[in-house]
């Protein structure tokens, strides 16, 4: 029963990671551009909630509703002014100046707002817990953050899937220079999917503040689980972003719970084995 | 007084890096007209599409459209214009179901007589196909895909690149078909093809390309195939 809960507990926070990795899937989906940035942008994404948080006495998931179209604004100038230059050829400069921005921001985070770690006060939610039975529980916060997590991935899809902004996604993901025949402007189409994932990204930063504490020097490790989710999944398959993102949790719990130093040890190796194994991961992208 | 030029080109080069692919090509489409553009494997005549609908360098003056200095910009500001392009090999979105590929066509916004409902009255078998992956038809359903998402945006010029290539004779006959029903509506279309017999037919003004210049230029039912011939192969 332990196990189960482990177990149980790894899948809720499978649902965080998958948030990390969507906004990351997004864009490669789109644009063919890796984002080295994406988790630092997670840790901006929660400090900006903390600033809100504090001078505007809201709680964390209010503040979203600046956080978000606040981080989406910057997605999208970001997107536009500085990253659409490095597109078009190689593959090395986007993860170049991605780099770049990545040590930007630790660095400006640290000049602000100190190497302290923080973190965001939900209030009762944190504590609040469903017993299933006396072994097995769930917390309101992972429950929640799960819904979230299915939510967004669900919100992607059918953006995708069923909006002309999804269709013009797909469309210029296929042929960029077919797309601007039809009258697409690959640079707003681009700033639009940078300005969805960075919505995401402060989806994200504000659960993972609230879940546990977090300083600027967090963000690379929260971009290697978003990759490693997507690699698992599949490539360009959202549902499968969550079940890789389900996956690894689900990998680190039991690495857990054999012995506490092997959490993320076991998610890595859980990473390479599906790697290795089948390289295009568990869902790739569906072939029409 | 024929009417003014919907398209005046003039004096217009392109390159490919260091290469030059066309030569001083000075051409004027009317309104509403069919216009032929023939050549050999490698005249130019994709490079001139291109160059129209946005896709190749141009210099601003050297293509008026509709009173506007449209050469050298982007593609998706010229299709908005009113200009596009059926490219060559048809381009269809793969992953965008055939109704998906006719609608992104409307991106550009211009208002006019052509909407989902008309091109699927054009080709009902899109219709019927409308919501399969546009990789699953066949390469003439694909052709009357590309035609159709082209019409799409409502142009004022339709470039056609090719739309026979790899067709049966039968379903290339189909596709010609329709073309005198849309130019009816208004719609000056350009037609570039290899089949120099079915370009003259199809026509009311031709011109030939060869190693990137303007060999011949005429009225099609005036030119005879030996000056075709002769402008084609350059003997
Ligand atoms: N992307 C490119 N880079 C370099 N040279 C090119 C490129 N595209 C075309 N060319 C060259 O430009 C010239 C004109 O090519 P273009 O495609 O316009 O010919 P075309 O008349 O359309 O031929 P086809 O009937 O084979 O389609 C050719 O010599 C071709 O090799
Ligand atoms: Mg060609």
């Amino acid at each position: 029963m332990e196990w189960a809960n482990s177990i149980l507990q790894g899948v809720l926070v499978g649902g965080l990671y998958a948030l990390f990795a969507a906004g990351l899937s997004l864009i490669f989906g789109v644009m063919r551009l890796v984002n080295i940035a994406h988790g630092d942008l997670i840790v901006l994404a929660a400090y900006l909630a903390l600033v809100a948080t504090q001078t505007l006495g809201v709680g964390p998931m209010t503040s979203l509703l600046l956080i978000a179209p606040l981080m989406a604004a910057i997605g999208y100038a970001l997107q536009r002014f500085l990253l659409n230059q490095t597109l078009g050829g190689d593959l090395l400069p986007p993860l170049l100046v991605t780099f770049g921005l990545s040590v930007i921001i630790q660095n400006g985070l640290l000049e602000i707002f100190t190497a302290n770690s923080r973190k965001l006060q939900a209030g009762d939610i944190e504590v609040a817990t469903w017993a299933i039975s006396d072994k097995l529980s769930i917390g309101a916060l992972p429950a929640l953050q799960f819904a979230v997590a299915v939510a967004v991935i669900g919100g992607l899809q059918w953006l995708f899937y069923r909006t002309a902004m999804g269709r013009a996604f797909r469309a210029t993901s296929d042929d960029p220079q077919t797309a601007q025949l039809v009258g697409l402007d690959n640079r707003h189409v681009f700033a639009l999917a940078m300005a969805l994932s960075l919505a995401i990204v402060a989806i994200a930063g504000v659960f993972l503040a609230v879940r546990a504490n977090f300083d600027p020097a967090i963000g690379p490790a929260r971009l290697i689980f978003g990759f490693e989710a997507v690699i698992i999944g599949g490539l360009g398959n959202l549902w499968g972003t969550l079940a890789g993102g389900v996956i690894l949790g689900v990998a680190q719990a039991i690495g857990a719970k054999i012995d506490p130093g092997w959490q993320l040890l076991a998610g890595h190796i859980a990473f390479l084995a599906v790697l290795a194994v089948r390289p295009e991961g568990f869902f790739p992208r569906v072939k029409h | 007084m024929p009417d003014a030029p919907l398209l005046e080109i003039s004096r217009l080069d392109a390159f490919y890096g260091d290469f030059q692919a066309l030569f001083s090509v000075s051409l004027d489409i009317a309104p509403g007209e069919i216009f032929a553009i023939v050549g050999a494997n490698g005249a130019g005549k994709s490079t001139l599409l291109k160059s129209i609908a946005g896709q190749m360098p141009a210099p601003t003056e050297s293509i008026l459209f509709d009173g506007e200095k449209i050469g050298g910009r982007p593609a998706f500001s010229i299709v908005r214009q009113g200009v596009a392009l059926v490219p060559e090999g048809r381009r269809l979105f793969p992953s965008l179901s055939v109704e998906e590929n006719l609608l992104i066509g409307a991106q550009g916004g211009r208002k006019g007589e052509w909407n989902l409902r008309r091109v699927q009255e054009l080709f009902p078998v899109l219709a019927e196909r409308a919501r399969q992956p546009s990789a699953s038809l066949s390469g003439g359903q694909q052709q009357m895909v590309a035609i159709a998402r082209a019409l799409m945006s409502n142009p004022k010029l339709l470039l056609c690149d090719e739309i026979s290539l790899g067709l049966s004779p039968l379903v290339v006959r189909d596709i010609y078909a329709v073309l005198p029903a849309i130019a009816a509506g208004g719609v000056a279309i350009a037609i570039v093809e290899q089949d120099v017999a079915r370009a003259l037919a199809a026509s009311r003004r031709v011109v030939c390309l060869r190693e990137g210049r303007v060999v011949l230029a005429g009225l099609s039912h005036d030119v005879t195939r030996a000056e075709v011939a002769a402008a084609y192969f350059g003997v």
